[in-house]
């Protein structure tokens, strides 16, 4: 993607017509509460409206007021937008406007831009009063621009100044109003998307937006001499936009489930914000708990008592619910339990995508505790995988893990609207009496599964235990009846496997290598492979969404490539570093599943760099698999 | 609409009269001597005069000997993890008002390793009755020194004699929000056990009880002479506290009167120490309640809750511009 960009290209001239685009890489990047991440996400709402596809990243500094000016406080966002469906972040951005010069530091160390990349930068900070500022930008200034970027300064504060005293708080829009007149967006749909953002301010707030979104429409026409046209899709369907925390709030509220219990962990929390607003519209409720395990406590003895509940967390409020889920597991209560993962251990990188709860949600409870673990790859699999964990938990009368992460957390995306079933809102609470004499542990034989009573059933009374128990639900240390128990609590899983699908395949079913990768990095592999087949590589994917139980039939998939390799936001040995041998190498965690599972030599290709994988960066890497020459050798 | 009317209301149906082995389940395992015997058989009998439904009635207990409790009885139960009962209990209670719900916790459970939980659900203040099973030591791990226990308990985590001084249960709930009835009484005293769970029960919001429980296998010099000479049980009679018949009030050697009202008199009522105070130290039936909170939207149909999450789908939509 190249901008012509002359020196002057300030000097503006004749109206222009846009020149036609496939994409377009946006960033916009501030100091933290400068509404960056408002104003690309309302250019990626605008562009949603009009037909392309877009996908959002939003870039979060871990406080919430660093020091201004400061490198590691950067905030802002990356806005990618296509003509067809977007799928991730994409390798360089195509323009990125900063609000001041130091925020950039960062984002050229994670290779964000490259000589290709435009830079828009406030030029305010060249008159600065403070010398240092006057330095610092002129010394940035230079750096970039001897790094290839090409560098422009705009007068942002500047402009923003004739419409109001202090523009800290209304740059952004006028921000948005140059990207309207750069990429063709349309303006009454900007205005109403300034009307919905600032819906609970008052009209002369709005009015102020608006005129500053004209402000920057205004200035860029009059001033670049550029302008693109990143052509809609046709639309088909009817579309919604949204993150993919407001996916799962939807999710939750359209799976039936009545309760959400959680505690506030960054990046979770905000499923919490949006359910909060409109959950006890549709006949649930938020409880804020005391803390983490009492979140999971009183959810379990809500669905106990015949009440769908979800809980809400991240890695160290999963660590902590372990012993509860447990007992979830040993009592055969349904629950769903939704980890929003960020970067660990310990507390990590919050606001960082990182995909290192795997092994522990299989794996994290003491004892022998099997559940089912889900795992959501696109905003819009945020939104259904509520739905289907609440009916697995139920028909398998189990806890059900689902997985998103911080990438999808704040990434938005565009997919056709979700069609509610009415049954989905309906309750199993069922009230009739329980069949005589049965237990309420009535493991079928074949299956493991078993129907459970619910308080209010006449009949049904019995005493949930964590303890080992047999049919009738006593304590019992017998070893015959835990042995039972504990085979009939696994044997639910491997019913419910035997009634999955083998994946599909992304590309052809055989050839050199097969990526495998699980959550959302599923947009930044298929597009990797989709360039690398276009190169002639034999390279294909598989995406997987159950990872416990896992679908049948990898063993057969994988034994058609000559290697697999596992492709995950975790961490794994670099293979090569001296005290790195076969033996010891430490793999990522998909790899070591699947290792353990198939028997096979799966490799991985992986890091916890915080930040999303991008398709270059997987490319190159299946390039080096393949001994090709201009395979460049960063990972 | 799926208007579930049994979400709304408790009226229990009188189709038969429940008697006492409706409420009983097995034999329980609990030492001879041991306090948690009279405990249950009183909890029963208040179910059986309140004719609680059985299947309307849940009892969440934490692990620990008190944790077994629920095994032995007719209800619904849940005998959760070590300290947890009161999240698992509010959660039953948030959106079912329709159940009758019973928190058992050992002194080890609610004071020590569950203590964030008590503090909270005191404040939460759900109608349930929860009774703190307080022995004065880890019974069923047999013989640690609780938070509960006396200076200088000789116990098999300190063989020398325990350090810190012991918490008050009491007064440390009569220090927390929202808190709306506090009570004490003991195992071996059948007719105020019976009138103080009852008066828990009848209670509109959380009612706490501390039963200072015999532990005959590791705890028997819990308060010394104090327990064993119904002397030094004082009772605090009121009016609006816990009635005994006049006969039954003989066995006390003395008796204070208390104003139940009387949050700083409660306190200083709490702390003393040449006898054990029993009777209704505070209540307050104005409190606000969690439980009404949680149950506010109960009921709604499926048709209209379809409705409102499509018109908040309608939000998102890109066909759509503002409402
Ligand atoms: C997480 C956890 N830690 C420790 C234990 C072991 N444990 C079981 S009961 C108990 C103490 C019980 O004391 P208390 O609550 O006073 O009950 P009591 O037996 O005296 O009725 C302990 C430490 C456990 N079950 N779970
Ligand atoms: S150890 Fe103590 S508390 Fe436990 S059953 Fe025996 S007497 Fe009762
Ligand atoms: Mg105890």
């Amino acid at each position: 993607m190249d901008y012509m960009v002359s020196n002057d290209i300030l000097n503006g001239g004749e109206p222009i017509k846009p020149r036609k685009i496939k994409q377009a890489i946006v960033e916009i990047v501030s100091d933290s509460g400068e509404g960056a991440q408002k104003c690309g996400q309302s250019f990626g709402a605008i562009s949603a409206k009009m037909g392309n596809g877009v996908w959002t990243v939003e870039i979060i500094p871990a406080e919430i007021q660093p020091p201004a000016r400061s490198r590691e406080g950067a905030s802002g966002i990356r806005v990618r937008i296509g003509s067809d469906k977007v799928t991730n972040m994409g390798n360089h951005a195509n323009l990125v406007i900063a609000l001041n010069e130091q925020v950039l530091y960062g984002r050229i160390s994670q290779d964000a831009y490259n000589e290709n990349t435009l830079m828009f930068i406030e030029n305010k900070w060249a008159k600065s009063e403070q010398e240092t500022i006057r330095q610092q930008y002129a010394e940035a200034l230079l750096k970039f621009k001897e790094s290839g970027i090409q560098v422009v300064e705009i007068p942002m504060e500047e402009e923003c100044l004739k419409l109001m005293p202090d523009p800290r708080k209304g740059k952004n829009m006028w921000i948005l109003g140059l990207l309207c007149y750069m990429y063709d967006r349309d303006l009454p749909k900007a205005e109403d998307q300034i009307r919905t953002i600032f819906k609970k301010k008052s009209d002369a707030v709005i009015a102020l937006n608006i005129k500053l979104l004209h402000a920057g429409y205004d200035w860029a026409r009059e001033k670049l001499p550029f302008r693109y046209e990143v052509t809609p899709m046709e639309v088909h369907n009817d579309m919604v936009v949204m993150n993919g925390n407001e996916a799962l709030s939807l999710g939750i509220m359209a799976s039936g489930i009545e309760l959400c219990s959680m505690y506030p962990i960054t990046p979770a929390t905000s499923v919490s914000h949006h359910l909060a607003e409109y959950f006890e519209r549709v006949g649930g409720i938020v409880h804020q708990a005391e803390d983490e395990i009492a979140a999971i406590g009183f959810a379990i003895g809500a669905s106990f008592a015949g009440k769908p509940a979800v809980t809400v967390t991240s890695g160290p409020g999963l660590a902590l619910k372990t012993e509860f889920i447990g007992l979830a597991v040993m009592a055969e209560i349904p629950l769903v339990i939704i980890d929003v993962q960020r970067g660990g251990p310990s507390t990590g990188l919050p606001t960082k995508v990182e995909q290192s709860d795997l092994l522990a949600a299989i794996y994290g409870e003491a004892g022998d505790a099997p559940k089912i673990v889900l795992a959501a790859a696109t905003i819009e699999e945020c939104f259904q995988f509520v739905v289907l964990a609440r009916k697995l938990a139920e028909s398998f009368r189990t806890p059900v893990i689902l997985l998103s992460d911080a990438n999808l957390a704040t990434g938005v995306q565009p997919f056709p609207r979700p069609k509610i079933d009415s049954f989905w809102l309906t309750n199993p609470f069922d009230q009739s009496p329980w069949k005589d004499g049965a237990f309420p542990f009535e493991w079928d034989e074949h299956t493991g599964t078993s129907k459970r009573p619910i308080p209010g059933q006449k009949g049904g009374m019995y005493t949930v235990t964590g303890l080992a128990h047999g049919q009738t639900g006593k304590v019992a240390y017998d070893p015959e009846i835990n042995q039972a128990g504990v085979e009939s609590r696994s044997r639910k899983f491997a019913s419910l496997q035997k009634s999955l699908k083998p994946p599909k395949i992304n590309g052809a079913p055989e050839g050199d290598i097969l990526l495998v990768g699980w959550g959302s990095t599923l947009g930044a592999i298929e597009e990797a492979v989709a360039d690398a087949r276009a190169e002639g590589l034999k390279v294909s994917s598989l995406h997987l969404r159950f990872l416990f139980p896992m679908v049948p039939g990898l063993t057969e998939i994988f034994s058609k490539f000559k290697k697999v390799i596992t492709v995950e936001i975790n961490y794994s040995d670099t293979p090569g570093h001296p005290m790195i041998t076969r033996e010891n190498r430490r793999h990522a965690q998909l790899a070591w599943l699947l290792r353990a599972q198939t028997l096979m030599d799966i490799d991985s290709f992986s890091n916890v760099y915080g930040q999303p994988l991008n398709p270059e960066k997987v490319l190159n890497m299946i390039k080096r698999e393949l001994n090709i020459e201009n395979a460049k050798v960063s990972v | 609409m799926h208007l579930q009317t049994h979400e709304f209301c408790s009226v229990p149906s009188f189709d038969h009269d429940y008697g006492m082995e409706d409420y009983g389940k097995g034999v329980a395992r609990w030492c001879p001597g041991c306090g948690g015997h009279s405990i249950l058989t009183t909890v029963q009998r208040v179910c059986k005069d309140m004719q609680y439904e059985p299947e309307k009635t849940v009892v969440v207990s934490g692990i620990g000997c008190s944790g077994r409790f629920p095994h032995y009885m007719g209800t619904y139960g849940f005998h959760g993890l070590h300290g947890r009962a009161f999240p698992v209990a509010s959660g039953v209670k948030f959106r079912r008002p329709d159940l009758n719900v019973f928190v058992v916790t050992g002194d080890g459970d609610c004071c020590s390793i569950g203590a964030a939980h008590w503090v909270h659900a005191i404040r939460y203040n759900m109608k349930m009755v929860a009774l703190l099973f307080d022995n004065g030591i880890y019974g069923l791990t047999k013989k640690q020194t609780s938070p509960t226990s006396p200076l200088n308990t000789h116990s098999n985590t300190h063989p020398k004699g325990s350090f810190l001084p012991p918490i008050n249960p009491l007064q440390t709930t009569l220090g927390l929000a929202n808190v709306s009835f506090v009570a004490q009484t003991v195992d071996w005293n059948a007719a105020h056990l019976y009138a103080t769970i009852r008066k828990a029960a009848e209670h509109p919001g959380l009612a706490f009880v501390r039963i200072v429980q015999r532990c005959p296998a590791f705890m028997r010099d819990l308060y010394g002479d104090i327990a064993v000479d119904p002397k030094n049980l004082i009772l605090l009679s009121n009016e609006n506290g816990i009635n005994l018949k006049p006969k039954a009030r003989k066995a006390f050697g003395r008796v204070i009167e208390h104003d139940p009202s009387n949050i700083h008199k409660a306190r200083e009522h709490a702390e003393i120490h040449n006898g054990i105070p029993i009777g209704l130290l505070y209540q307050n039936t104005d409190n606000v309640r969690y439980d009404e909170y949680g149950a506010h939207n109960l009921g709604m149909g499926v048709e209209e809750k379809k409705e409102n999450l499509e018109s908040l789908l309608d939000q998102y939509s890109t066909s759509q511009s503002v409402k």
